[in-house]
């Protein structure tokens, strides 16, 4: 089945013998509007390949910018963390490892929520509340981020340096080892609540994903494995979470992916400072955060490219995991929408 | 056989706790969503006043409203849905129609969902090189040409799902009576994915309505209202951004209540959407 | 389908129109840079469109923000707490002259601690912003706060996160004051802060103050007033503890030499004098010697000449110093000779 634009064709196969005819010169009566089959398709071809040279565009703009970056600042780029615009030294480590702290963060809190509200959505909810339920999960979703930074700002950052940092500094704070992860002054900004506050983010992601997942394991699974005695936990355990697994992990790189990329949410509450700290209650900051608040006065070349490559390197991190992710759902046939 | 007791016991432990961990999943998910909605309608509710409608963004000290930035936003979103609708659909068409089994379609569809799920402020960061470096200057075209290029993956994939639903059959019969294939996309595979595809937009609106670190360094921030796309012009969520991190209290009640009808108007939308594609679709 | 496309263009054109009617235009003159003066910046502008209906558009984003974007051309003027040397000028083809004078103060919440009764010195300060002072109680603070109880509290320290001529002007005395500073972290717009939290202009740093227990911050007067901060007195060149005040900004400002500035090339950090305000400065306001919309220009400097004139009353309140009357003068001479149009004639009519 030919698809050239030089052929008549359709899903239904050729006609014709493949020849357009001209206006007027067929040995049939033409349909009318004829005349704008190849228009069409060449309007919608071009729509399409927009696409392409839209992420074509970003990348090569972004890479043509951050060559002379890499080209002054060698691999010291990525594994400086000093970020210096007045001696123009720019090094991204503090912005790169704040991005993973938060997201690793993020991951680690969001994902057990997601999971646990997912799979009771699906085995302990009585039905009458299923769908309500469901639906204020996939509302947390549509909350646009600059809310979730406002209300991080103004509720959680109180309660984090009022109660909660002060009290973890006082009783996690002298645990050896552990402990530095836990001191420094109660600041309640910083990047243990940018990682709290992203995981409530992510987490309608990956609960309305896992909720499509549980779904489609059949029932005659989960009726057996009932009728044999197994309780509830253990349905979960050895046959949900199993049944679903790539489409699981599928959802945790899904909601890892956003969490990468958010800005506004983490901008309003990581304080902002370029310097690597062992304390999770230190601020500090990721590349969405570093361009937000610099980008628009950031001046001279080398501030601007520096900042350019921050992107590139931003784009490319999400890039290796949106493949992976594809990957990984390549192998599972019951292929769910993500 | 008797099953050991013990071990019984222990299994129906376990069954305990992990249940009330799930619940108290759902119980944390559903009461952050309560906290949020709450404090947003609170807040929000008590700055609301007529004069948030009608004055513009006031200087610190000095009463005002959110006109500027209400106009804005509607200007930037109407401009960039102009541009994405008819772009994304027929990106998607093509993908549904042309675009099945070839290459060039898998090409594409990568694309689409990389441009998806990539971060707002990359299109932002790309836009800013293409249109606010070469014309020295903020603009609201570069604010509205940033939110057009994320609402269109958004409905090129809305659009090519809702097509690939319409039945071949359907097709076929366009066909085999007569009509040319443009037409009988047009006249039936649009026309039978229309509720479908109008959600696609009505996603792609709520997505770019609360929208703002794109506009971050694309359209910049005005003080007053205006109708010229040719300077930086006010908007909503930027407003909302610049008043909740500063010290004054009446800029920061008129973010939350800036914050409050972004929230209403996205939350609507969706709701919206999802009651149009639960009841209305016919695949 | 066509018909709901249509309503729906029709709804939205006739709100738009609707808008228009109700809508303020867009701001006649265009401004970006420092967050220092916004304040009185904001005042005058609103007080200047009640009387000649001209808007002026002041994005507060920092001076480095607003020397970017008048070197751009993309606004009619810039604003900058740090003045450009005279060689940046003669590149970039600025003209450059000081609008309004203020203090950088810091400024604490320490539960307990009210309005101007901790004391601090220079190169405590540093010490604290260098991140070697880590606690409230540690015997440096205590030995010059004598009766003073404070608390064994962490220092939570709080600092700008985006250029800004503030900053410009607090690492200028640090660096003056403390070698350590000067050698470890130095005085520029944006420098790289050994500790502490980043806020975004001064409004950010108050913020952050105001909500974290233990902080300390630094910001224009203004600010400090707005926000019912607890300001700090400072140890000033002479070695005496002075209060923020518009009269020890003033003392400060006494003996600026404008007149022989080049380029009003001046920061009044440590000035000396018994009354004196450690950490007092201007604010500049920058424009390009060729101007492509001459009438653009023609009424941002008219405003400017109506601040000049008219302003000072609204400054005062706000604690700022306004420009004294023989600067004003060669400013104004400044702008008859260096600022022109295309066609080589002064913009400016003295009135």
């Amino acid at each position: 089945m030919s698809t050239s634009m030089e052929t008549m064709a359709g899903p239904v196969g050729i006609v014709n013998n493949g020849r357009v005819p001209e206006t007027g010169k067929a040995d049939f009566p033409l349909p009318s509007g004829i005349r704008f089959e190849k228009p069409f398709r060449i309007l919608t071809r071009l729509s399409a390949i927009l696409i392409i040279s839209m992420m074509a565009g970003i990348f090569i703009l972004l890479a043509l910018e951050s060559v002379p970056v890499f080209h002054k600042f060698g691999f010291s780029f990525i594994t400086s963390s000093s970020w210096n615009p007045v001696s123009n030294k720019f090094g991204a480590l503090a912005s790169i490892v704040g991005t993973l702290t938060t997201s690793f963060i993020a991951v680690l809190f969001g994902v057990p929520l997601a999971l646990g509200s997912a799979l009771f959505l699906n085995e302990l909810c009585p039905f009458k509340l299923r769908s309500t339920l469901s639906t204020m999960i996939e509302l947390l979703a549509a909350i646009p981020s600059i809310i979730y930074g406002m209300w991080g700002l103004f509720v959680m950052v109180p309660i984090m340096s009022h109660f909660i940092q002060p009290a973890m500094i006082k009783h996690l704070g002298h645990i050896p080892y552990v402990g530095v992860l836990f001191q420094g002054p109660p600041f309640g900004i910083g990047t243990l609540t940018a990682g709290l506050i992203l995981s409530v983010m992510i987490l309608p992601f990956i609960a309305s994903v896992s909720l499509q997942a549980f779904a489609t394991v059949p029932a005659s699974l989960r009726e057996a494995a009932y009728g044999t005695g197994a309780n509830v936990w253990e349905v979960c355990r050895n046959i949900l979470i199993p049944f679903t697994k790539t489409s699981l992990i599928g959802a945790i790189m899904l909601g890892l992916g956003r969490a990468l990329g958010e800005t506004m949410a983490v901008t309003f509450v990581i304080g902002n400072a370029h310097r690597l700290s062992v304390s999770l209650l230190a601020p500090g900051t990721t590349i969405s955060a570093t361009l937000a608040n610099e980008f628009a006065e950031a001046f001279g070349d080398t501030y601007i490219a520096s900042l350019l490559a921050l992107g590139l390197v931003l784009f490319v991190i999400t890039f290796v995991i949106l493949m992976i992710t594809r990957l990984l759902l390549l192998y599972d046939k019951r292929r769910i929408p993500i | 056989m008797k099953p050991d007791p013990s071990v019984l016991l222990r299994r129906r432990i376990v069954n305990y706790c992990m249940l009330v961990l799930f619940t108290v999943a759902i119980v944390i998910s559903i009461g952050a969503l309560t906290a949020i909605l709450w404090k947003l309608s609170f807040s929000g509710l008590q700055a609301f006043s007529p004069d948030v409608f009608l004055k513009s963004t006031p200087a610190p000290g000095s009463s005002g409203g959110l006109l500027n930035a209400i106009l804005g936003s509607v200007i930037l979103i109407v401009t960039a849905m102009v541009a994405a609708i008819p772009l994304g659909v027929l990106a998607g068409t093509y993908l549904a129609e042309y675009g099945r089994t070839s290459k060039l379609g898998d090409v594409i569809r990568f694309c689409n969902d990389i441009l998806l799920s990539a971060p707002s402020i990359i299109i932002g960061l790309f836009i800013y090189g293409i249109i606010v470096l070469p014309s020295k200057h903020f603009s609201g075209w570069a604010g509205a040409a940033s939110l057009c290029l994320i609402a269109i993956p958004v409905i090129v994939r809305t659009s090519e799902d809702m097509l690939r639903l319409v039945p071949d059959s359907l097709r076929e019969a366009g066909v085999a009576l007569g009509c040319p294939y443009w037409k009988m996309i047009v006249k039936i595979g649009w026309r039978s994915a229309r509720p479908g595809i109008m959600t696609g937009i009505l996603l792609a609106l709520a997505r770019i309505s609360g929208e703002t670190a794109p506009l971050l360094f694309t359209s910049l921030n005005n003080q007053f209202s205006t109708l010229n796309m040719n300077v930086p012009i006010a908007s909503l969520p930027i407003v909302i951004f610049q008043f909740a991190m500063s010290p004054y209290k009446d800029w920061q009640n008129l973010a939350w209540a800036g914050a409050f009808l972004i929230t209403i108007t996205v939350l609507g939308l969706s709701i919206f959407a999802r009651q149009m594609l639960s009841t209305k679709r016919r695949p | 389908m066509i018909r709901q496309v249509r309503t729906i263009g029709f709804f939205a054109l006739s709100v738009m129109f609707a808008c228009f009617f109700h809508a303020v235009f867009a701001g006649d003159i265009t401004g970006a840079g420092a967050t220092f003066p916004y304040p009185v910046y904001a005042k005058w502008a609103e007080a200047y469109k009640a009387k000649t209906g001209v808007s002026l558009n002041y994005q507060s984003i920092g001076s480095g923000g607003g020397i970017k974007q008048i070197e751009a051309n993309t606004v009619d003027f810039g604003a900058s707490d740090m003045p450009l040397k005279e060689e940046e000028l003669q590149k970039d083809g600025l003209v450059q002259w000081p609008m309004i004078m203020g203090g950088v103060v810091p400024v604490v919440n320490i539960a307990g601690i009210k309005k101007g009764e901790i004391k601090l010195t220079g190169e405590v300060l540093a010490n604290i912003y260098l991140g070697s002072i880590k606690k409230w109680n540690d015997p440096a603070i205590v030995k010059i706060n004598e009766g003073l109880k404070l608390p064994d509290q962490d220092v939570a320290v709080v600092h700008r996160s985006d250029g800004s001529g503030t900053t410009f002007l607090f690492t200028n005395y640090l660096a003056k004051v403390s070698k350590d500073w000067m050698g470890k972290v130095g005085n520029n717009t944006s420098v790289e802060w050994p500790a502490g939290i980043g806020g975004k202009g001064n409004e950010g740093v108050a913020n952050f103050t105001a909500q974290t227990p233990g902080a300390i911050g630094y910001v224009e007067y203004a600010y400090a007033l707005q926000n019912k901060l607890a300001y700090v007195q400072m140890a000033n060149h002479d070695g005496k503890f002075v209060l923020p005040r518009s009269e020890s900004f003033q003392t400060a400002a006494e003996n600026a030499d404008w007149a022989n500035a080049p380029g009003f090339y001046l920061v009044l950090t440590d000035q000396p004098g018994a009354n004196s305000w450690p950490i007092t400065g201007a604010s500049f306001i920058l424009m390009h010697k060729e101007q492509d919309h001459p009438d653009r220009a023609k009424t941002a400097l008219a405003f400017f000449s109506w601040c000049f004139a008219n302003g000072a009353n609204m400054a005062e309140k706000l604690d700022y110093i306004p420009i004294p009357g023989s600067v004003v003068k060669i400013v104004k001479n400044v702008w008859l000779k260096d600022i022109k149009g295309k066609d080589g004639n002064a913009v400016y009519f003295a009135e």
